[in-house]
């Protein structure tokens, strides 16, 4: 289809692999953050990672637990992304080739833009780092890394 | 250009424009799209000039979308090349190469700075506006070319302190002048605004507020000084007015559109005359949140209005977008974020607020009824998006009121259904 190009493009409607969260499911153990701060950290190492770089690096996924009741919540990568709407840089863009939305730090501002307009707060201020964080699908990767890791099926990742 | 009837014709190259342009080539591939440009730059953005005083600033980081934007959406764009007139009758635009008849015409010309007609000497050598890359530009060869030591930005809001960042970046002595008895009166309150204020003067800049310029001293037309409300004379070699921005409507003028503060637009984003459509800073519509018709210059409605009103040019069915004030500002370090009627109070109105002990952050929740209506947040701004939707959606929060301002407040606290519908479909399974 011509005129998606150009990166920027703020629809990506149709079917495509997206992380899809059970509740039930969900003992709330938080492997899916410890996975995705490793993922994102410098040293790759889950124990270095966790005692060193955890103030420094935001998972793009979060456990909200309240008494036996929790879940993980990414970026639901919406079809009508409003943070690619609201960023002033051009940065948050939609990935052609997974349908991913993903920032693009090197253009990010650190304006928060993006975070004032996700209702799911799936957008995240960077703690160290300027920029915004949120998740990206692993890009690159087969299967992201929180639902590899997850230990009882809480997190699946399907063509929706 | 050639003179046949253009499918899709849009004025203006700035937010709404992209919106429409990116909109429009999701539902027609093919029809023709022309757009016209005052400005002779690729899209930029605008909250982003005052890079433009940094130095060896990389102009490709103002770009708003890809060097290839245009041609990878077929857009026959004509950079520096003016809209002049408009005769919706004739559906025709008129340029100074000749006139361009359009099927559908978006009027997204954006908003020019407010000139305040009782201050003098607005036209010396030195006083500028804040809004586009040409002032910045301009700003900056002012001052390569003179000795700038001391300035005065006229303006406490958003572009008023963007440019007082930039300027004092830059080393400049800088002096911010704010007629409210605060700044950014309209996106904070009391409390928020002490903290900016204390932001803004940690960096060194002196702040005024309660007063205002009456007149710009400029012997042999060029700015010397800047002469205040309250009496007091500001020496500088550079003054930037930015008391506001207001609707560029002035091609809608004396049409058959109807333009009141700015140029008045319905839910379509489309005007008093079928088939021409405007959005962005020069549209007025209805806020969501007061019912009132009025301009909402920011740059995320800007994007949406766009988006509705090149959907329906191309014959689609716009998504409900609710238009209300949200603004993300950085006050000299300090992050902000002020969503709805954030500085709503009195009757009717119920206020929550916290602040963490070190007096580094700050939240105001305003609530009518059950619901949100309005958001601030000062120092953490993080997740203050889930406020934004439940202002959107009109979620009512009854139960969980005690919670808003906690940390321990998130989607799990909100009813289900609601977070169903934010991310059931795509998300969690109940």
């Amino acid at each position: 289809m011509s005129g998606t190009g150009g990166g920027g493009n703020g629809n990506g409607s149709g079917p495509r692999k997206r992380i899809v969260a059970v509740e039930a499911y969900c003992i709330g153990c938080r492997l899916c953050e410890i996975n995705c701060l490793v993922k994102r950290s410098r040293s790759r190492k889950i124990l270095k990672a966790f005692r060193r770089e955890r103030d420094a690096v935001v998972p793009g996924i979060r456990v909200e637990e309240s008494g036996h009741v929790s879940f993980a919540l990414q970026c639901r990568h919406c079809d009508d992304a409003p943070c690619i709407a609201a960023c002033i840089t051009g940065a948050m863009h939609r990935d052609p080739a997974t349908g991913a939305v993903v920032c693009d730090e090197s253009r990010c501002a650190g304006c928060w833009s993006c975070v004032m307009v996700c209702a799911v707060g799936a957008v995240r201020p960077g703690k160290k780092r300027k920029v915004a964080s949120k998740c990206d699908l692993c890009m690159g990767e087969e299967m992201p890394v929180c639902v590899a890791g997850c230990p009882n099926e809480a997190l699946r990742y399907e063509e929706r | 250009m050639k003179n046949d009837r253009v499918r899709y014709l849009v004025v203006g190259n700035s937010t709404a424009a992209i919106g429409a342009v990116e909109a429009i080539r999701r539902l027609d591939p093919s029809g023709t799209i022309r757009l016209l440009s005052r400005e002779p730059h690729h899209v930029y953005s605008r909250p982003l000039i005052p890079m433009l005083l940094e130095p060896d600033v990389d102009l490709h980081r103002l770009d708003l979308r890809p060097r290839d934007f245009y041609e990878a959406h077929g857009v026959d764009k004509h950079l520096g090349l003016a809209a002049e007139r408009l005769d919706p009758r004739e559906r025709t635009v008129w340029t100074r190469e000749g006139p361009v008849p359009f099927e559908t015409l978006l009027l997204a010309c954006g908003g020019k700075p407010f000139r305040p007609a009782e201050v003098g000497g607005l036209d010396a050598c030195g006083v500028f506006s804040f809004t586009g890359w040409d002032d910045a530009v301009n700003i900056r060869s002012a001052l390569e070319t003179s000795k700038v030591s001391q300035a005065v930005v006229v303006g406490g809001g958003l572009i008023g302190i963007k440019a007082a960042e930039a300027l004092r970046a830059r080393g400049i002595e800088v002096t911010l002048v704010e007629l409210a008895d605060r700044v950014l009166p309209l996106a904070l309150d009391a409390r928020g605004s002490r903290m900016a204020a204390a932001a803004i003067r940690k960096a060194g800049v002196e702040l005024l507020c309660g007063t205002t310029a009456t007149c710009i001293e400029a012997p042999g037309g060029r700015a010397s000084a800047v002469r205040l409300r309250n009496g007091a004379c500001l020496p500088c070699g550079l003054v930037v007015m930015a008391i506001g921005v207001a609707p560029n409507a002035d091609l809608a003028a004396g049409t058959d559109i109807r333009v009141d503060r700015g140029i008045v637009v319905d839910d379509r984003c489309e005007t008093s005359v079928k088939g021409i459509y405007a959005a962005g800073d020069v549209a007025q519509g209805t806020d969501a949140l007061t019912g009132a018709s009025r301009p909402i210059p920011i740059f995320p409605n800007a994007f949406w209005q766009g988006t509705t009103a090149g959907t329906c040019m191309a014959g689609g069915e716009p998504r409900p977008a609710a238009a209300f004030a949200m603004n993300a500002v950085e006050v000299f370090g300090l992050p902000t974020i002020s969503v709805g009627l954030a500085t709503a109070s009195g009757e009717g109105t119920e206020v929550l607020t916290a602040e963490d002990e070190a007096g580094t952050s700050y939240k105001r929740i305003v609530l009518r009824g059950n619901r949100v209506v309005g958001a601030l947040f000062v120092g953490d701004v993080d997740r203050a998006g889930i406020y934004t939707g439940l202002i959107r959606d009109r979620v009512d929060v009854g139960t969980v009121k005690p919670l808003l301002t906690t940390d321990e407040f998130g989607l799990l606290r909100l009813p289900q259904q609601y977070r169903k519908h934010l991310v059931l479909g795509e998300g969690i399974e109940a």
